[in-house]
């Protein structure tokens, strides 16, 4: 039989992830929204509160704990700030790529920075001429010497002005079919951050441009074997990336959920809480359908991954419905809320500004479809 | 070496207290779907044991009556960073009212075997009666001192606490081994985390039905509590809306009224 219950460990994750949530960034929200920017405070808070080492193996500092844990820790993070939660799963996306592809030198490098917090990742895939068609892209390496120098320009780039560990894509000049992935630090010569987006949600995640003009980094920095580098990054996008929208989307489900809960209980008319009328009462039970719907989807997929089995086509599915049902479930939330759905003292209002940008993060939706589409074909 | 019992509870979870009925007929407390949580108030004794903990050669237990599912509770305060959980968990030990709880978890502590100081949260949220921390002492035959919201100094031997009263404080200095329940001005406790739940991975929790605790079923429970609950009402709170017209003074005037006329001022 499945057994669909979580571990009493589990819930403890949970509740820790909650209690952190509610007490360290919650109250750091308001600042966040009117500056747009990242706060310091809370990225000092994932640091402390271990968000960066969950799926670290313990060797090098982290605490090993895998994919269901990490979703549980997306999903209630999300559950307060999904600006947070993005910045903590492309975070993770970074760590990724080097605890599977990195050597031993490369491991014991940067994971037990990365795990402390005190260096963070992000993986550089997206450019203007290509995203969800990584080799469309037109960052380009030349190998020279020992060396490799890296020229191009990455947009759409998730921490692109916190990260000082990232990971790379680039293709061969002498060879435009050959890809490979670097480790570009902080400072480096010929790298920078450039034009910082300026979106209509997710406020308080940065998201922005990264410059390589003759990026020199050293044969030590190339992660994976040369010409692998697709296999490099997509790995960890299709399913750290993937996996990492569902605990943002399961967790906006939940706070409009919770959201409409509370209002359509507390607002009286017609002489009676709005709760008992069918209309609402219908928008309720759509976003509980869905959420719980959510929860399995995700949920499998996550613990596929802990089994150490393909789980990309189960994240494809999962995101493509979480994020769907989180922009489903703000446009209920703030129906829900009438009037007051369009105050900004309403949280509804932010999770409605931060569905819109859960739907092309990673990968639209459609591209979802056409990489289910090719699952269900092949 | 210190030894600190603390005593906790699960109780239903505060945040979800509208969900929490009484049953007309067996006047009990019904709560279908409200999660167990860690006493608030356990929390902070939790914590003052941590502390001392830190500091000073200290071996913290966790000792808690219960369901099984009161394990869980245990296990976080593990998890925060006790060493070792004792769980009395026994269906004879269902219903049991503040003497019949205080009398098994002083049969618990005699069991755990060497103890120094126990500390409690001064009440529970659900029951909130404070006895069950001086009927411990009493059964236990040592001090007691309740309502702590201070350490002011200790040793091995002797605790000095500030301990509340309604318009002031009291300073106390107790002999060892002594009980103490503990207020939230106390401290602010720790939250979990993740390497702490990992950690408590390695740490024993020790189950003790009637039989590992030596109790006749007669002694325990619903069996051994001396409390009858002869009624139990919920209050109702009913709103009222009234809408007062009229010039800013005129509106003024007439709320005055009314509230004087409702008793309220």
């Amino acid at each position: 039989m499945i057994d669909f219950t979580f571990t009493e460990e589990q819930e403890l994750f949970r509740q820790a992830a909650r209690e952190f949530a509610e007490t360290q960034i919650a109250p750091r929200i308001p600042e966040m929204e009117e500056t747009g920017r990242v706060n310091a405070e809370v990225v000092k808070a994932l640091g402390e509160a271990e968000m960066m080492a969950i799926t670290i193996p313990q060797e090098y500092g982290g605490l090993g704990l895998g994919y269901v844990a990490r979703l549980i820790a997306l999903e209630e993070i999300s559950r307060v700030s999904v600006a947070t939660a993005m910045m903590l799963q492309v975070l993770g996306l970074g760590i990724e790529p080097i605890i599977k592809f990195g050597t031993e030198e490369q491991k014991k490098k940067y994971l037990p920075g990365l795990a402390a917090g005190e260096r963070l990742a992000t993986i550089a895939v997206t450019e203007p001429t290509g995203g969800s068609d990584p080799t469309g892209g037109r960052t380009s390496y030349q190998k020279d010497g020992d060396d490799y120098v890296i020229n191009g320009r990455k947009c759409f780039i998730t921490n692109s002005h916190i990260a000082d560990t990232i990971i790379v894509l680039a293709k061969d000049e002498e060879d435009p079919d050959a890809f490979s992935t670097f480790v570009v630090e902080g400072g480096m010569e010929g790298f920078k951050p450039g034009h910082r987006e300026h979106k209509v949600g997710l406020r308080g995640c940065n998201t922005g441009e990264l410059i390589f003009e003759n990026c020199r980094v050293r044969g030590e920095n190339l992660l994976g074997a040369e010409g692998q580098g697709l296999r490099v990054a997509m790995t960890g996008i299709s399913e750290v990336g993937r996996g990492g929208m569902v605990g943002c989307g399961l967790g906006l489900q939940a706070a409009c959920l919770e959201a409409s809960v509370k209002f359509a209980q507390e607002r009286i008319l017609y002489g009676k809480p709005i709760s008992r009328l069918q209309t609402i009462q219908n928008k309720l039970a759509e976003m509980k359908i869905d959420l719980d719907a959510g929860r399995l989807l995700g949920y499998r997929a996550a613990a596929r991954q802990d089994q150490g089995l393909r789980s990309s086509n189960e994240f494809a599915v999962a995101k493509h419905f979480t994020t769907e049902a989180a922009q489903k479930a703000a446009k209920m939330a703030v129906d829900i809320h009438g009037g007051y759905g369009c105050l900004e003292e309403y949280a509804v209002t932010r999770y409605w500004r931060d569905a819109a940008v859960l739907g092309p993060s990673a990968g639209t939706s459609d591209i979802m479809k056409v990489i289910i589409a090719r699952w269900v074909l092949s | 070496m210190l030894n600190i019992v603390v005593c906790v509870k699960a109780v239903p979870d505060p945040k979800e207290a509208n969900k929490i009925k009484i049953d007309p007929v067996t006047k009990t407390l019904t709560r279908p779907g409200v999660p167990l949580v860690l006493n608030p108030l356990d929390k902070n004794a939790l914590e003052t044991a941590l502390q001392i903990k830190a500091q000073h050669d200290a071996h913290v237990a966790v000792l808690s009556l219960g369901p099984p599912q009161a394990g869980k509770i245990v296990k976080e305060c593990l998890a925060l960073g006790a060493d070792r959980g004792f769980l009395l968990c026994d269906p004879a030990f269902a219903g049991a009212d503040a003497y019949a709880t205080a009398y098994t978890l002083a049969k618990g502590i005699e069991k755990i075997g060497s103890y120094d100081v126990v500390l409690c949260g001064r009440a529970s949220s659900d029951g909130s009666t404070e006895w069950v921390g001086p009927e411990l002492a009493t059964w236990l035959g040592i001090p007691v001192v309740t309502r702590v919201k201070e350490i002011v100094a200790f040793d091995g031997e002797w605790w000095k606490v500030k301990a509340s009263l309604e318009n002031g404080h009291r300073l106390v200095r107790a002999k060892l081994p002594a009980v103490f329940t503990v207020t939230k001005e106390l401290n602010t406790p720790r939250t979990l985390s993740f390497s702490g739940i990992v950690g408590a991975r390695k740490k024993e929790i020790t189950r003790w039905g009637i039989s590992e605790l030596g109790v006749s079923e007669e002694s325990v429970g619903l069996k051994g509590s001396p409390t009858i609950v002869s009624r139990m009402t919920t209050k109702d709170s009913k709103r009222q809306v009234e809408i007062i017209a009229g010039t800013r003074e005129e509106k003024a005037e007439r709320l005055v009224q009314r509230l004087v006329e409702a008793g309220v001022i």
